[in-house]
């Protein structure tokens, strides 16, 4: 079954706690998450490929650039999970 | 119908010896920060480097090549005359033909060995020792001089505050020879070309000379598709490479990835879930990328420091360019 938006923000503060050590109730849907949660480039790769794994998605090399904001992914995630 | 006579090779290889150069520069961040707008503290976190070695025009590559060889060759108690093959691994020697593996066979003075180029990038060290694993048990050469060796100095941007802090130069050498036992395990090796935009030279020579360029081919890459590939693809290349080889990685005590990146190295332990015992090279921080030279250099140091002991097995994988591959699992000499 395809998860909600605040299962997806819960997963996601999750996995941004394990990779970057964010306290999960930093993550919020208007946080960026290079700006605010302290991910940086390569962390984001982590991040993603993370997220897919947990929500059954594909986000491409060239679809990582856009995801900007945990709202950004959230929607991605929504739009695209299977 | 006239019967060939087929070659008698030996019955396994392994690495006998190991050697190492490092040029005599050493260049620390704060000097790739005189001409990119960045910080050492950037520089560290993303890459873990601190300095890389830069060579002057006396450490060329043959130069180089010849010094690594020769405390390789010491290294695995042989003399140059015993060596069959030379294999040199390298993107960075400037002059297409002859091949720079003659001139350093012949400088070392082997006894007319064998002597070629290999292009594979940062995966060229693997290739050249399953090449060598090849024609030793083949029976083509007793002994196989396996050298990888870049002057990336060269080919840096050093105004791309993406690459210029990246790379480095030296040379790392094996000589491969015969065994009772097994000391290379299978190599699991690849090539993705639908990827070669990853990582490559920007522009060919030829444009540059005709003016269609202003500036000097360097080496660009995307870092974060590099950082995808490298570390959850070939962390399932380096897991078949140890299942081939019928160990578990509790069995392994050294870990040699390609000195890409730091981060590359850390997300890849833990996407392999190593043990804590394996000891994990990550001779990046001093010494940069080397591309085909990182995994002998890196071999070498923890031999010369005791983290690692002659007999320890470990599990080395390039990966790099082309995008190409090759990991397998080998007896430290």
């Amino acid at each position: 079954m395809a998860a909600t938006q605040e299962e997806i923000v819960a997963g996601l503060a999750e996995i941004v706690n394990e990779i970057a050590g964010i306290p999960v109730e930093d993550v919020q849907l208007d946080k960026s998450f290079t700006d605010d949660l302290d991910v940086d480039s390569l962390s984001m790769v982590e991040v993603v490929v993370a997220a897919e794994e947990r929500f059954d998605v594909k986000i491409p090399d060239d679809d990582v650039k856009n995801l900007k904001t945990v709202g950004d992914a959230t929607n991605y995630i929504l739009k695209h999970q299977a | 119908m006239p019967k060939i006579k087929p070659s008698k090779g030996a019955p396994y290889a392994r690495i006998l010896g190991v050697g190492g150069y490092r040029p005599t520069r050493v260049v620390p961040n704060e000097v790739i920060l005189e001409k990119i707008d960045s910080s050492d503290e950037w520089i560290r976190s993303r890459s873990g480097i601190e300095t890389r070695h830069w060579a002057n025009a006396e450490e060329t590559v043959a130069a180089m090549s010849v010094e690594a060889s020769g405390k390789a060759i010491a290294d695995a108690g042989v003399s140059a005359e015993q060596i069959g093959a030379v294999i040199v691994s390298t993107v960075t020697h400037f002059k297409q033909t002859p091949a720079v593996a003659t001139e350093i066979a012949d400088k070392l003075g082997t006894a007319k060995a064998a002597a070629f180029d290999i292009s594979a990038g940062c995966a060229g060290f693997g290739y050249g020792l399953t090449l060598a694993k090849g024609m030793i048990v083949e029976g083509s050469a007793e002994y196989v001089l396996v050298i990888g060796v870049e002057r990336l100095s060269d080919l840096t941007d050093l105004e791309d505050r993406a690459t210029a802090f990246l790379f480095g130069d030296g040379a790392g050498a094996v000589v491969v020879g015969p065994a009772t036992e097994p000391g290379i395990g299978p190599t699991v090796w690849g090539s993705e070309g639908d990827k070669s935009e990853t990582i490559k030279q920007t522009v060919p020579w030829t444009d540059y000379r005709e003016g269609e360029v202003e500036r000097f081919p360097a080496i660009t890459q995307e870092g974060q598709a590099v950082f995808r590939w490298a570390v959850f693809e070939m962390a399932k290349v380096a897991k078949e490479a140890l299942e081939v080889a019928g160990l578990s990685p509790d069995e392994l005590d050294v870990f040699i990835p390609h000195q890409a990146n730091e981060r590359i190295i850390d997300s890849m332990v833990k996407t392999l879930k190593l043990p804590e015992s394996v000891t994990v090279a990550r001779d990046v921080r001093t010494t940069g990328n080397t591309s085909a030279a990182s995994i002998p250099l890196a071999m070498e140091r923890l031999l010369a420091t005791g983290e690692a002991k002659s007999g320890d097995t470990a599990l080395v994988i390039g990966f790099g360019a082309g995008l190409a591959y090759a990991a397998t699992v080998v007896t430290l000499p």
